[in-house]
Formats: structure tokens, C-alpha cells, sequence
């Protein structure tokens, strides 16, 4: 590792090239987002298309055996599906539809909170606007453009799709004696042994060794015991268990 | 301190945290035992910040992101008094900002009304004008509807008590969704909405002209006056509203577009709120009065002028007092 590459311990880290969104809580914590982008979404949309014209046309077919109430039921029925389906899932359901729910999405404001009554109206009453001029075209280049992926209607209502947190579950790091590192690791640099040691049943055991090999010179240490160097780093660094 | 140390003494507390969390996602959180759920939210947050600057792993930093992140859903939740808001919305809020919004209510209302009343008195000096304007079969289906002769009011053939259902139905449908349209076509600069004023205005105008012009006036007039008090002022005031978008995209002072854009939208949502409320009133008093055949004229008109002096009065001096019901 050349001292002048890496990075000195306070320097604030460059910007992820990914489309992490960062909210800033009062806490002081940053808080990333991940917002969505538009194939999940034309996806989750697909999906409650679907939901809805399969409720409305059981509902009709029920509501038929009731005569001329059951039309004027039905066309009140209409309005509430075709306007309110959204709404009514986003505000009452952590802020997903049952399309967003089975893609793992969910809709928040701006700032990482749950979704309001008045947020969600605007975004979804000015969706017919990103409806237009068909198939949600204006919606489709808007998000496509935007850095956080927002159609018209988010960008009125301030509102953002995000991927939901999925639990992650813990691998077990490999076995190893306990070293101190050779020399004093940056944060970043201790966070890359960790996952190294944290990662390694994902990758191949050649992968695993050329990685390793690239810092058998700065450790000191034959390529071939590299592996068993930077184990036994990591487990130094976690501690004893 | 080792991470396996710091993990080891603070698990507890973070399994008792994401419990509770689990418990206040599902709505069934007990108020007495949430006192302390602030303070062990800035713990949390206080331990992941420990253990991104000491650089402790990934697989506990996200763990510990994710509680962080629940937390923050749970505790910055806008929580709301829905009966006591829609009471003092009903009551002061709707006209005072009916009221904030003038120039944006005059415009939509000249462009509606001034269409409507100008291309009706058109058409009613000229009668051919209104096919230039709408099919010929249109014109007679209107013409059919409101046939002295036929007895009944409205679309329906034959109208019997549970008719009243369907239409109540039809007009919520029909007529909240235009509204929705007009509204959100604002957001293309105006423009929509714009059209939608004009293109109703001039549909409406046109038929109340040449119904008058062929002597069905009294049947239109007397069926429409009455909701027409809440109906048309409710479409003009969704057109400012979409205006009121458009204006923010246009012109958005010194903020930029896309701010502008959300201030302006969370004042139009709150008028398309008063919107569907009169809608919704117009709606039944067209299913459920209009459309009586048996009151004679003379008295739907007192009615309906009474209405227009109700909605004006309500729009013009609601909510002025300065302390406000709440």
C-alpha cells in the first residue's frame, strides 16, 4: 500500500460512483437511500395494473346481480380504483403498493420520512400528466434524466422511490491465529481487510489469492502465505470473539 | 475498543431496539413503552457513528444503517388530528387560500366562465354555430335530455329511485376526473390547463345556447342552476390550481424550478381537497334534487340562487375572523 495513494484519516471520501442518495438525519447520521430506477418501477407498476383489473372486474361481475345499484356502486367503485389505489396502499402500507411490495420498493419523502396523505396525492394525481403524450413517456424521459430517478409527479410532491433494506446476513470469517498489522491501517484500509476476510466464501480460491498476492510486498510476506496474513489481520482487527 | 467487544455489549440493546421497531411498523406498540424510544434512537445512532469511525465492519455497519434508517421512519412520522384538520380546513383554511391564490382564481374563472358565457350567447344569436362545435348526434342526445315533452331530466330515460344511485355514481366519476385533469395538466406550463378551462367552457356554453335558442330553456336551466353553483365554481378553482403549478415553472422567483415546483403543488393539493369536496356535493345535489321533476321551476331557480349566494358568500368571508376555529 504507497502512502501516497491512500487517503489520510479525516479526509471526507470521494463521492460513490453509484446512485446512493444521502439523507442527512438531525442525529448527524447519513442515512444512504438507494432510490430506484425505472425497469423496477415500470415492473411494480405492471403489477398493480394488473392487481386492479382483476379486483375491478370480480367487483363487476358481483355487482352486476345487483342491478342499476350495482352500476352506480360500480362507477363510484371505478373512481375510487382508478384514483385512489395508490394513495390509499402508499399512506396506509409503509409506503408500498402491492406492485412496490413484491418488486422490495417503497415510496418517502425527500428527507427519508414515511410518506403523507398530501405527498402522495400530488404524485399520483399528476401522474396523468407523466401519462402523457403515451405510455408514459414525459414520466419515463423525466426519470430517466433525473439523478435520483424521479418522474414529474416526484419531483412536485418530493418524493422518492427507494429499494426497501433487505437483513443481511452475517458470513463467518475464516479461522485464523490473530496478528497485528505490520503497520498502521487507514479506516478505509481496515474496512477493506474486514471484507476481504468477510467476503472470501463469495469468491473462488484463485480469486481470493491474486487479491491477496497484490499486497504480499507491502506486508512483507511470501504471495503464497498472503491470504493467511490478511486472515489473521482481520481476525486481529475484529477482536476476540 | 475491538469491534467483537463493542458488538458483544451492545447486541441487547440493539435486538430490544428492532423489537420495538418491528412493533411500531405493525401499529401494535404500547404508548407506555415508547417513552424511552427517542433516547435509545440517539444511542443507536450514536453507536453507528462510533463504529464507522472506528471502521469496524461492513456487516455490522449496515445492520446498524438499517436500524438507523427504521428509526428515523418511526420518529419523524407526520402525525396528524385528521377530524380536527378537515374541520378547520372546511371551515377557514379552503377559502382563505381560495383567497391567497386571487389572481390565480380570476384568470381560471375569466378563461371558464368568459368562454362559456361568450360562445352560448354566440350561439344563441347564431344557431349554427354549435355544429361547428359538436357532432350532430351529440347535439341530439342533448336535445332528447332535456325534451319538455319526455318528462324526465337529465341522462337517464326513465328515472327510478335507484337511477339516483347510478348517477351519483356517473357524475362523481365523470366529473372528479376532469377536475384531476384539469389540475394536472398545469404542470405542463399551464398549458393544460389552460385547454381544459377553454374547451369546457366553450362545450358547456354551447349547449346551454342553442337549448335556450330551440325553447328548452326552462328544463336546462332549472335542471343545472342548482349544482351548477358548486360544479363550475369547483372546475374553475381546479384550473387554478393547475395554473398555479404552471406559474411555479414558469416564474419561480428566486428559488429554483424544481423547488418552486414542490412549494406550489402541496398549496394546489390542498385547494384540489376543496375541489372534491364540492364536487362531491354537487354530485348528490344533482342526483338527488336536479333531477326532480316535481318542483316547479320558479323554485329550483330560488334554489339555485340561493346556492351561488352560499358558495360566493362561503369562498369570499370564511375564515376571515382572526381566531379561527381549530
Amino acid at each position: 500500500m504507497r502512502k501516497n495513494l491512500a487517503l489520510p484519516r479525516k479526509a471526507t471520501l470521494p463521492p460513490p460512483l453509484d446512485t446512493r442518495y444521502q439523507v442527512e438525519t438531525p442525529e448527524g447520521i447519513d442515512l444512504p437511500l438507494r432510490p430506484a430506477g425505472l425497469m423496477p418501477r415500470v415492473l411494480a407498476f405492471t403489477v398493480d395494473l394488473g392487481v386492479r383489473g382483476l379486483v375491478l372486474g370480480l367487483l363487476f361481475i358481483a355487482l352486476a346481480f345487483l342491478g342499476k345499484l350495482g352500476i352506480g356502486l360500480g362507477s363510484v367503485l371505478l373512481f375510487l380504483v382508478s384514483w385512489w389505489y395508490m394513495v390509499l396502499f402508499e399512506v396506509l402500507n409503509q409506503g408500498c403498493s402491492p406492485g412496490k411490495q413484491l418488486m422490495g420498493l417503497r415510496v418517502v419523502h425527500d428527507d427519508g420520512t414515511p410518506i403523507g396523505w398530501s405527498a402522495s396525492l400530488i404524485r399520483n394525481l399528476l401522474r396523468f400528466v407523466d401519462m402523457l403524450p403515451f405510455g408514459y413517456a414525459l414520466g419515463a424521459i423525466s426519470c430517466l434524466q433525473h439523478p435520483t430517478f424521479k418522474r414529474l409527479g416526484d419531483i412536485a410532491a418530493g418524493t422518492l422511490v427507494i429499494y426497501r433494506e433487505q437483513p443481511v446476513t452475517r458470513p463467518q470469517i475464516p479461522l485464523a491465529l490473530a496478528l497485528p498489522p505490520s503497520f498502521a491501517l487507514t479506516l478505509n484500509e481496515q474496512r477493506a481487510v474486514l471484507g476481504f476476510a468477510e467476503r472470501q466464501a463469495e469468491l473462488s480460491s484463485e480469486r481470493v489469492n491474486e487479491l491477496a498476492a497484490i499486497l504480499a510486498e507491502p506486508l512483507h510476506v511470501a504471495p503464497s502465505h498472503a491470504v493467511a496474513e490478511l486472515n489473521g489481520i482481520a481476525r486481529g482487527l475484529l477482536g476476540p470473539t | 475498543m475491538k469491534q467483537s467487544l463493542f458488538e458483544s455489549r451492545h447486541q441487547p440493546e440493539w435486538d430490544q431496539f428492532a423489537q420495538r421497531l418491528d412493533l411500531l411498523e405493525r401499529g401494535k406498540a404500547d404508548a407506555n413503552d415508547c417513552a424511552s424510544f427517542p433516547k435509545d434512537f440517539r444511542q443507536v445512532c450514536q453507536h453507528l457513528a462510533l463504529a464507522q469511525e472506528r471502521g469496524y465492519s461492513s456487516y455490522l455497519i449496515d445492520p446498524l444503517q438499517q436500524l438507523v434508517l427504521r428509526g428515523h421512519q418511526q420518529l419523524y412520522r407526520y402525525r396528524s388530528r385528521v377530524g380536527a384538520q378537515l374541520l378547520a380546513f372546511v371551515l377557514a383554511d379552503f377559502p382563505r387560500l381560495v383567497r391567497a391564490q386571487w389572481p390565480f382564481v380570476l384568470v381560471a374563472s375569466l378563461l371558464f366562465f368568459g368562454s362559456l358565457i361568450g360562445i352560448g350567447l354566440l350561439v344563441y344569436r347564431f344557431p349554427e354555430l354549435v355544429y361547428s362545435l359538436i357532432p350532430v348526434e351529440q347535439v341530439a342526445e342533448m336535445q332528447s335530455m332535456y325534451d319538455p315533452m319526455a318528462g324526465h331530466l337529465g341522462r337517464a330515460a326513465e328515472r327510478a329511485a335507484s337511477d339516483d344511485w347510478v348517477m351519483f355514481g356517473y357524475y362523481i366519476m365523470h366529473n372528479i376526473g376532469i377536475a384531476f385533469q384539469t389540475f394536472a395538466s398545469g404542470l405542463l406550463f399551464g398549458l393544460g390547463s389552460v385547454f381544459f378551462l377553454f374547451f369546457n367552457g366553450l362545450m358547456i356554453g354551447a349547449v346551454a345556447g342553442h337549448l335556450t335558442h330551440i325553447g328548452y330553456g326552462e328544463n336546462f336551466w332549472s335542471f343545472v342552476v342548482g349544482h351548477g353553483a358548486f360544479e363550475l365554481s369547483a372546475i374553475a378553482l381546479a384550473g387554478a390550481a393547475g395554473l398555479q403549478l404552471g406559474w411555479a415553472l414558469i416564474a419561480p422567483g428566486r428559488l429554483p424550478r424544481g423547488e418552486a415546483l414542490r412549494l406550489a403543488a402541496r398549496k394546489s393539493v390542498s385547494m384540489i381537497c376543496g375541489v372534491m369536496l364540492f364536487l362531491l356535493i354537487a354530485a348528490f345535489i344533482e342526483a338527488y334534487w336536479s333531477s326532480r321533476t316535481g318542483p316547479a321551476p320558479l323554485i329550483k331557480y330560488l334554489v339555485g340562487a340561493i346556492l351561488w349566494v352560499v358558495v360566493a358568500i362561503y369562498l369570499i368571508f370564511a375564515g376571515r375572523t382572526r381566531h379561527a376555529p381549530d
